[in-house]
């Protein structure tokens, strides 16, 4: 192989889960298109991280803005995992906030939420979680008003706690096989529950909990997209050609849910490892799925599910 | 104080037919002469999946019961210790399990049914913003103890020696356990207190019509979150 060609190889793939929040923004939308709302000059820090001698972030761990994609209006929140990992404060949760709040008022095509985060930031634990709680709220605002939201998951701290439920709530949730999805992250269940319930350690077994393959094969992400720049770029910008303006969910869309989510229940009552869902969605062999490519793994889920559906 | 007591307390003993199956709270009563319906969790209940499923299913009931019709307000009764903890829970998707009961009550305020909540026992995290943190108004009865984690957990988490964290709990109102707190950062309206009349101030929640999300407003009136609102709408209000 010449060096050329080596060299547009390895400049075609950037890891989405080893950027920093600002480097995901940039790689996502239309060069030179994004403005962010109250950039770090403006120091908006942590008052209560202050208190207590932390580090401090002059976005306080989230970059929230306006750009284009593909040509499309797009407003955009990006959680930076690296911070406090990505977690939700008074300051951090106001910039969503304000953010979704402004999106309900002008309406761009859709709202972009890259999420990175473990959850309510425990330094300032109450503000956090009611932060989170006015999150849920605005998102379900936006949506109402026909603006769809977006969850894109796949840095380092995935998306857990209370940011695991903003995630869905979201229209779509673009997911890599890196990124995980969660309510309780395992090393608080193994504090609280003990090493035999969930081995915090076991970092395969964790992503074939939580991780992206799993999350798609359960129905809880709509797409695996490869740990890639450009593949969530794509996903995006397919979905922004096919939205549709849907104001907020109908009783029928919930009943549906809760249809799907008490056969799930039933289905699953004793599972307790992805391998048994990605067997009962037909993966013949289920131990070699964290070896399938986003692709691979899409071709044969979606093949899957279409020979379920009743002739 | 037993359940009975409480709902008797809180609707008056003749007004309503509320029962508690376990950790889950459902049944009806009269508000001031008029009809609500009550949905909730009890005796700190661990929120699991099939525990999330009744509860957003008793919202949608609602819902389709009164399509085309007088919107009934809802209740919700929260006690809660959060969400369950275990692998099984965390593998079929927990979160998605409480974002649908939180679309469930989105719907019902899209749909016109005001929603109140009563805080009794424990609110703590999860179990308490899949449902009760995404009422219209939400108020403690005394006594009632509101905060996230676990401090043990938190220790874990955050890296920060527990004793550091049992002394920070002392003194930080932000990070503090407590109704009170939750009251100066605006989440609670009020704690009704022994020699309050509970369906009065139940009754008074109720009469007032759903509008936009004001907490933040709220926390920086009370003094107790000053960034919030200013964060916000220095965004949003532009």
């Amino acid at each position: 192989m010449s060096g050329a060609i080596m060299n547009k190889t390895i400049k075609r793939r950037i890891s989405y889960y080893e950027a920093e929040a600002r480097q995901r923004v940039a790689g996502l939308v239309d060069e030179g298109s994004f403005t962010e709302f109250c950039p770090p000059d403006q120091r908006l820090t942590s008052p209560h991280l202050a208190r207590l001698d932390a580090p401090l972030a002059f976005d306080d761990g989230v970059v929230v803005g306006r750009a284009r994609l593909g040509g499309k209006p797009v407003f955009i929140a990006a959680q930076e995992g690296q911070f406090n990992g990505g977690s939700v404060g008074e300051v951090h949760g106001a910039k969503i906030r304000g953010l979704l709040l402004r999106a309900v008022q002008e309406k761009p095509a859709a709202v972009l939420l890259l999420v990175d985060s473990g959850g309510v930031r425990l330094h300032e634990a109450n503000a956090g979680l009611i932060a989170i709680s006015e999150i849920m709220r605005a998102v379900l605002a936006v949506r109402a008003v026909g603006v769809p939201v977006y969850a894109l998951v796949g840095g380092s701290c995935g998306a857990f706690g209370g940011m695991g439920i903003v995630t869905r709530l979201c229209d779509r949730v673009l997911m890599s096989e890196e990124g995980r999805l969660g309510l309780s992250g395992p090393e608080v269940i193994e504090t609280v529950k003990g090493v035999d319930e969930f081995d915090s350690r076991d970092r395969a077994l964790v992503w074939r909990v939580t991780g992206g393959k799993e999350r798609c094969a359960l129905g809880e992400a709509d797409r695996l997209v490869d740990d890639d720049m450009a593949a969530f770029r794509e996903a995006v910008a397919a979905l922004l050609l096919q939205s549709v303006a849907v104001s907020g969910e109908s009783l029928a869309d919930l009943r549906a849910a809760q249809a799907r989510l008490s056969a799930r229940a039933e289905q699953f009552a004793e599972a307790r490892d992805g391998l048994e869902i990605w067997r009962a969605r037909g993966f013949a062999e289920p131990k070699g799925v964290p070896m399938l490519t986003a692709d691979e793994f899409n071709r044969q889920l979606s093949a899957k599910a279409q020979e379920e559906v009743p002739a | 104080m037993s359940a009975q007591i409480v709902f008797d307390r809180l609707f008056g003993s003749s007004h309503h037919q509320v029962t508690v199956d376990g950790h889950y709270v459902q049944g009806k009563a009269k508000v001031g002469g008029t009809e609500v319906v009550v949905i909730g969790t009890w005796d700190k209940a661990a929120v699991d999946g099939a525990l999330a499923l009744r509860i957003a299913d008793a919202i949608l009931t609602v819902v389709t019961e009164d399509e085309g019709r007088n919107k009934r307000p809802i209740v919700f009764i929260a006690d809660t210790q959060g969400q369950a903890l275990s692998r099984h829970e965390e593998l079929l998707g927990l979160n998605g399990y409480f974002a649908h009961i939180a679309r469930c009550v989105d719907l019902a305020r899209r749909q016109g049914h005001r929603t109140v909540t009563v805080v009794h026992g424990e609110a703590v995290s999860g179990g308490f913003l899949s449902f009760g943190l995404l009422a219209d108004h939400v108020f403690a009865l005394p006594e009632a103890q509101v905060r996230v984690m676990d401090l043990r957990a938190m220790a874990r988490v955050t890296k920060i020696p527990l004793e550091k964290l049992e002394t920070l709990a002392k003194e930080s109102p932000v990070f503090a356990p407590g109704a009170e707190n939750y009251w100066r950062m605006g989440a609670l309206e009020a704690i009704w207190s022994e020699t309050d009349a509970w369906p009065r101030c139940l009754q008074e929640a109720l009469s007032e019509a759903a509008g936009n999300d004001v907490r933040a407003e709220r926390g920086l009136q009370r003094g107790g979150r000053l960034l919030a609102a200013t964060v916000a709408e220095r965004i949003g209000g532009a």
